[in-house]
């Protein structure tokens, strides 16, 4: 081998040559499967930018984006929306300074995907000047949250407050608006559609099953008869019965047994079926982690006065949920994805969307793959950045652990 | 009361309990006064463990009585909460919380159950510290401290309440023998301040160094017990004789 120690050339790329001769071309059967691998991989990549570029037809996107976005929300209520997702970026932003260690990627992501939105060359007349430059004050206020953020006005709790608050304004006030206002005419969630749905359903869904699995795991080891048998039999029931059939039960049994003026909203309906589902399977990944926590923690705890209260939330916990965070998260990813299955009560997520687009026009109709795919992409980018934060904070809990 | 000091600060009348319909403990009397340094000492699975648990109610007892500094340990929850903040404990296995850097550890019971301001309880924590002998080990996690250090912090730990009694199962047996020394050395200093201390142990360098009285346990009885003098010069019954020859000879 060559192991020049001239320290004048550039060290790099004789590194990476080695490294490619080491690992790919050692021996003639590993060079002949890299070779038939590069051919493979050209083969792929190529047909599938030519198929993207030239063969593949965009329209029923590109017609129609704010279906895909916000669905049929009325269009000249569409501030609220718009004003929504200014919030949440200017959020994203002041917590990428302040995680920028899980959110670093997410943000430079969005922060490009929201500008060029707000350029790219589409000749489709929903898409106003207005929303382009909502579009790209959402990408600036982006990076405008992430300066805040890096500063020092904003810390961890107080961001944690301004996003509950922005949360619950968005979700319960400025979405839904207000009945009889003329500010904010309420809208029904019939009309809400889209990403929008698609996004309420699953953040709503991952921050309410959350807490609520982690209450019934501690519930299931209780010594109360009551709360334990409560706890087991909500876990068991709810993990024997598929998604599908509990969306269901959620959206039609509730709207039959409780009177017409009470009706929950349908949304909400299928916002607990999923809530209700998560839980059960959040409390096992949980119920995991406590029965890892030795004894003798606990024993500790209580012989330094701790009550059993405080043993829980400030001993057993922290160390119970930081070693399922790899399996709460892959349960929240789950989730995400699951949230598609309330197409068949009816609510018109992205991927209801989608599929009522192909029917806007017979044109469309088979232009299944373009739509499917383009949803798939959607899907892939959000999943891929959850997981990806996952790892980042298994390995920043890692530290100092024995 | 315990302002008086003839009063005993634990008093053990006929404690029994069982595990199961195994009698673990056969009617237990003991009596500690205020100040007084304690060993038990005995075969494995004599109950030793069992007993020191019953004085914080980490085990309950099922039959007798149990005195904590003029607290009866009864079911009421009260009482318990009252004589763990009087007692401190020290394990085998440290116990030390893993999530939680070793000022954390010892500020955490000050703070939550004391209620003290996090100032005082750092304070108090690194005086502790000083006094072990490792303060600048208060900002690493316990999983970076060797053995010795880790089962220093746990004493520092359980002093941070100021207890009246401190409370040790075999603090040093899970240590390789060059971190005993510094354990030990911790204890002989604590015990000659004027602690009132129990101390589960087969460290007899440790007994005859600073205990007031040896109690000999075996099958969940106090078989024997004495001064230092009296066990070691001269002991009464067989199996203490026995088993001293058997630890002493290593
Ligand atoms: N939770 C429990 N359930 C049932 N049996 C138990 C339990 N804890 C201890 N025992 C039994 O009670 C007996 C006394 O145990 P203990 O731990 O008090 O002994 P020890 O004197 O501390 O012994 P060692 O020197 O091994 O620590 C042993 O036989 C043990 O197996
Ligand atoms: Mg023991």
């Amino acid at each position: 081998m060559n192991t020049t120690s001239d320290s004048v050339t550039p060290p790099a790329p004789p590194r990476m040559l080695e490294w490619i001769q080491k690992n790919l071309f050692n021996g003639w059967l590993n060079s002949a499967l890299t070779l038939i691998a590069l051919v493979f991989l050209y083969f792929v990549v190529v047909s599938s930018a030519r198929w993207a570029f030239f063969t593949a037809d965009w329209r029923p996107v590109t017609t129609a984006p704010l279906l895909f976005l916000v669905g049929q929300y009325p269009r000249e209520q569409l501030w609220r929306p718009g004003l929504s997702m200014l919030l949440s970026t200017f959020m994203i932003g002041i917590s990428w300074g302040i995680w920028p260690r899980y959110l670093k990627a997410f943000s430079i992501f969005l922060v490009v995907l929201l500008a060029g939105m707000a350029i790219v060359p589409l000749e489709t007349p929903t898409i106003t000047l207005g929303i382009r430059a909502a579009f790209l004050a959402a990408s600036l206020l982006i990076y405008a949250g992430y300066l805040l953020g890096r500063s020092k006005f904003v810390n961890a709790r107080l961001a944690v407050m301004l996003w509950t608050v922005i949360a619950v304004l968005i979700s319960l006030v400025l979405l839904p608006g207000i009945p009889k206002s003329s500010a904010l005419p309420s809208v029904p969630t019939t009309a809400w559609g889209g990403l929008l749905i698609t996004l309420l359903l699953a953040i709503g869904g991952i921050l309410l099953s959350f807490p609520i699995g982690v209450l019934l795991a501690l519930g299931r080891r209780s010594s109360l008869p009551v709360v334990k048998v409560f706890s087991i039999l909500f876990i068991e029931v709810i993990r024997g019965v598929p998604l599908v059939t509990i969306l269901f039960m959620f959206s039609v049994i509730l709207a039959l047994f409780l009177p017409a003026e009470s009706r929950i909203d349908r949304i909400l309906r299928a916002l607990m079926g999923m809530v209700v589902f998560s839980a059960a399977y959040t409390a096992e990944n949980v119920r995991g982690g406590l029965q890892a926590i030795p004894p003798g923690q606990v024993e500790a705890a209580k012989a330094l006065g701790l009550n059993g209260f405080q043993t829980t939330t400030l001993i057993v916990l922290p160390q119970a949920l930081r070693l399922v965070i790899p399996a709460i998260v892959g349960q929240f990813i789950s989730l995400f994805k699951d949230t598609t299955l309330v197409v068949i009560v009816g609510i018109n997520d992205l991927l209801g969307v989608g599929n009522s687009v192909l029917k806007l026009s017979p044109e469309f109709f088979r232009l299944q793959m373009e739509v499917y795919l383009f949803i798939a992409a959607i899907f892939w980018v959000f999943s891929y950045f959850m997981s990806y934060a996952s790892l980042q904070l298994e390995k920043s809990l890692g530290v100092g652990e024995r | 009361m315990s302002t008086e000091p003839q009063q005993p600060i634990i008093v053990c009348k006929d404690v029994h309990k069982w595990f199961g319909s195994f009698h673990v403990l056969r009617g237990i009397n003991m009596e500690v006064q205020k100040g007084e340094v304690v060993v038990i000492f005995g075969p494995s699975g004599s109950g030793k463990s069992t007993f020191i648990r019953t004085i914080n109610r980490l085990e309950e007892h099922q039959r007798g009585t149990i005195i904590v500094d003029g607290i009866e340990l009864t079911h009421d929850v009260r009482n318990v909460e009252a004589v763990r903040m009087e007692t401190g404990m020290v394990f085998q296995q440290f116990n030390l919380f893993p999530h939680l850097t070793v000022l954390q550890n010892i500020t955490l019971a000050p703070i939550w159950v004391r209620k003290w301001p996090k100032d005082k309880a750092e304070k108090v924590a690194m005086e502790l510290l000083e006094r072990v002998g490792i303060p600048e080990q208060a900002p690493k996690y316990p999983g970076q401290l060797s053995g010795g250090q880790q089962q220093r912090v746990a004493i520092a730990r359980a002093l941070a309440m100021q207890p009246k009694i401190m409370l040790f199962d075999e603090p040093t047996s899970a240590l390789d023998p060059e971190m005993i020394k510094e354990v030990l050395d911790v204890m002989i200093q604590l015990a000659r301040s004027g602690m009132t201390m129990l101390v589960v142990t087969h460290e007899m360098g440790f007994a005859r160094a600073v205990a007031d009285r040896m109690y000999f346990f075996d099958q969940g009885q106090i078989v024997e017990s004495g001064t230092p003098q009296e066990i070691f010069n001269n002991p009464k019954e067989d199996r203490t004789k026995l088993f001293l020859s058997q630890i002493l000879q290593h």
